[in-house]
């Protein structure tokens, strides 16, 4: 007669940069059930953003995750402009697409540091970090700020990059593109990064779309679907391409996010030189908003929807935050049942897990 | 293999990627946002800084005339520094230090 | 400005969604708006990129019957609405009992309007530093 175990994974764990705890259900070695428990973030970011002045809610919206924040407040910023019905000046929206895939690319270097650390290549993990500061310098000497850059504004931005800023920018940008290729290398081509990659944690193309997987997770197993497609800010001038991958496991999620990494410094260097002049922001006048809009956004880990409705009055009556996180979490659990259990820290960290923004 | 030894090579023979902290600071660029303050002679007390804070952590008065700040609430995103209309509030490279 | 929303009753929901599934769109989320006497609940799909809407108006103390049989990834922000906001959920295929992000001992479902603050309401009087005092 088997018996059945229940094993707690985590919340604290050496692998998970936030916590979350996965009850796994095992018969001998092999996994047959999983189930979350997340709450241990849990904020109340939405009530607080009923409580304060809907332009001080960029500042709020921008601390819903410390490794995404310039694309919170940039999709906040859109939304509210939607419904205000602000026109954006061309110069303010090339600012936001070089701030937002300067992030994509620190977001996409820390999780795969964090992945090479959870199968014990150490080294590699310090050395993608190393590059890492490179771009986070980039952003200190841009913004003025690290990680919560707070320069985005309804209406525009706050900063302008001068042509000496943009040249410093472009020397750093070349300097990391030499570094990639022995990177990507050793996390690729590995034997044994291979073996613990390849075969793991397998997603089909009909169940991804079925469990409404979203971002990297999705194109890894075959799905189109990557929202810079529509053109918002300005994306729609710069030739973006999507990356796909049809195999479906962890290692075809690595591929894609080096890939990406590609795709963003050729974004940004483009967006440099494209550059039109004129204002960077306009004066927002009018009432505040009294309608409902759904506004969405590609995030590094996925499509990010955020439902904001106003009432006519300064504060907002409702603020949703749907993260991508949330969305992959169904498919993990898909995942899980018929692995090993010395998969699963692999598994994990492979979807990109991001609880704050989850939970806020 | 031969990547190998050649990475072994360099690394040995390059210098440290750490600076020497007490010895060695980092240079902060400029326009970096460290610690808020203010030029207090030019301040009109208005308090239009105190009603647009995020977190609640400015307090001014008009008598007697005063304008304080809680280093603790502060989170240092520089709303107050756009709306205030004598521009006095500026932002210093430094952070807060921890004996305030 | 929402495009393509349709306002449907309780008793088509099943149906509706059942239809949309059949036709290729993706389950995005759901969203609840605490109106006063009755939670306006509104469900969106995508395929495309194009985004369809579906709005229900549910009086309070009625219970919605969950869409997780046909799509298994609602029933997390259907646990989430029933810890949140107070919405009874009838035919969960996983049911948190109400604790899936609220711990015990806290306050019970603090987005309704009904439930103030806790602690925003209260204006942060710790003494403040000698930076910048003038007395004068």
């Amino acid at each position: 007669m088997i018996r059945r175990n229940t094993i707690p994974f985590g919340p604290q764990h050496p692998v998970l940069p936030e916590p979350i705890q996965l009850h796994l259900v095992m018969e001998n070695e092999k996994i047959v059930q999983a189930l979350p428990a997340v709450g241990y973030v849990h904020r109340g970011l939405e009530k607080i953003a009923e409580k304060k002045d809907f332009i001080q809610d960029v500042y709020l919206a921008e601390r819903i995750c410390g490794i995404c924040s310039f694309i919170h407040s940039q999709n906040y910023c859109q939304g509210i402009e939607e419904l205000m019905k602000v026109q954006v000046p061309d110069r303010a929206k090339y600012l936001r697409v070089i701030w937002a895939e300067t992030h994509r690319i620190h977001s996409h270097l820390l999780i795969l540091g964090l992945l090479a650390d959870a199968f014990g290549f150490e080294n590699l993990f310090m050395r993608l970090w190393k590059v890492r500061e490179q771009i986070l310098n980039i952003m200190e000497k841009t913004t003025g700020a690290r990680v919560i850059l707070g320069v985005c504004a309804i209406g525009g931005v706050k900063r302008d990059i001068t042509p000496e800023l943009s040249e410093y920018v472009l020397r750093e940008l070349e300097s990391v593109e030499k570094q990639l290729p022995e990177l990507a290398d050793s996390l690729l081509k590995d034997y044994s990064v291979k073996q613990r990659l390849i075969g793991v944690g397998v997603l089909p193309k009909d169940k991804a779309h079925e469990l409404g997987a979203v971002g990297p997770v999705a194109r890894a197993s075959g799905l189109r679907m990557d929202l810079r497609e529509t053109g918002y800010a300005a994306y729609g001038d710069l030739d973006f391409k999507m990356v796909v991958e049809e195999a479906g496991d962890c290692y075809a999620r690595t591929v894609v996010r080096v890939k990406e990494l590609y795709t963003s410094l050729d974004l940004v260097r483009k967006a440099l030189q494209r550059m039109p002049q004129g204002p960077i922001s306009v004066p927002v006048r009018g009432s505040p908003p009294a309608d409902e809009v759904l506004a969405r956004i590609e995030q590094p880990r996925g499509e990010l929807n955020f439902y904001i409705r106003g009432n006519g009055t300064r504060n907002l009556e409702r603020f949703r935050v749907r993260t991508p996180t949330f969305a992959n979490l169904p498919a993990l659990l898909h995942q899980l049942t018929g692995c090993e259990l010395a998969d699963v820290p692999v598994i994990a960290i492979c979807i990109d897990p991001c609880i704050s923004c989850t939970e806020r | 293999m031969v990547n190998l030894i050649n990475s072994i090579f360099r690394k040995l023979t390059s210098r440290t990627e750490c600076l020497k902290y007490p010895f060695e600071k980092r240079e902060l660029p400029e326009g970096t946002r460290g610690r808020i303050d203010i030029e207090i002679d030019k301040c009109t007390f208005c308090g239009a800084c105190e009603k647009r804070c995020p977190s609640n952590a400015l307090k001014v008065t008009r008598d007697p005339k005063s304008w304080t700040l809680n280093p603790y609430s502060c989170i240092i995103c520089g709303y107050c520094i756009e709306v205030c209309p004598k521009k006095c509030i500026i932002a210093h490279k430094e952070h807060y230090s921890p004996n305030v | 400005m929402l495009n393509n929303v349709s306002e449907i009753t309780l008793d088509h929901i099943s149906t509706e969604v059942w239809k949309l599934k059949q036709d290729g769109h993706r389950f995005v989320t759901m969203t609840c708006c605490d109106r006063g006497e009755s939670h306006d609940i509104l469900y969106h799909f995508d395929k495309n990129y194009e985004l369809k809407h579906l709005r229900v108006t549910l009086p309070k103390g009625t219970a919605l019957p969950s869409i997780s049989a046909i799509f298994f990834a609602a029933l997390l922000v259907e646990n989430e609405m029933k810890d949140l906001l107070g919405v009874s959920v009838s035919g969960l295929a996983i049911d948190f009992q109400g604790h899936f992000m609220i711990a015990e001992g806290c306050p019970k479902t603090p987005l309704n309007k009904s439930v103030p603050g806790i602690g925003i309401q209260v204006q942060d009087k710790t003494p403040a530093t000698a930076e910048g005092t003038v007395q004068s």
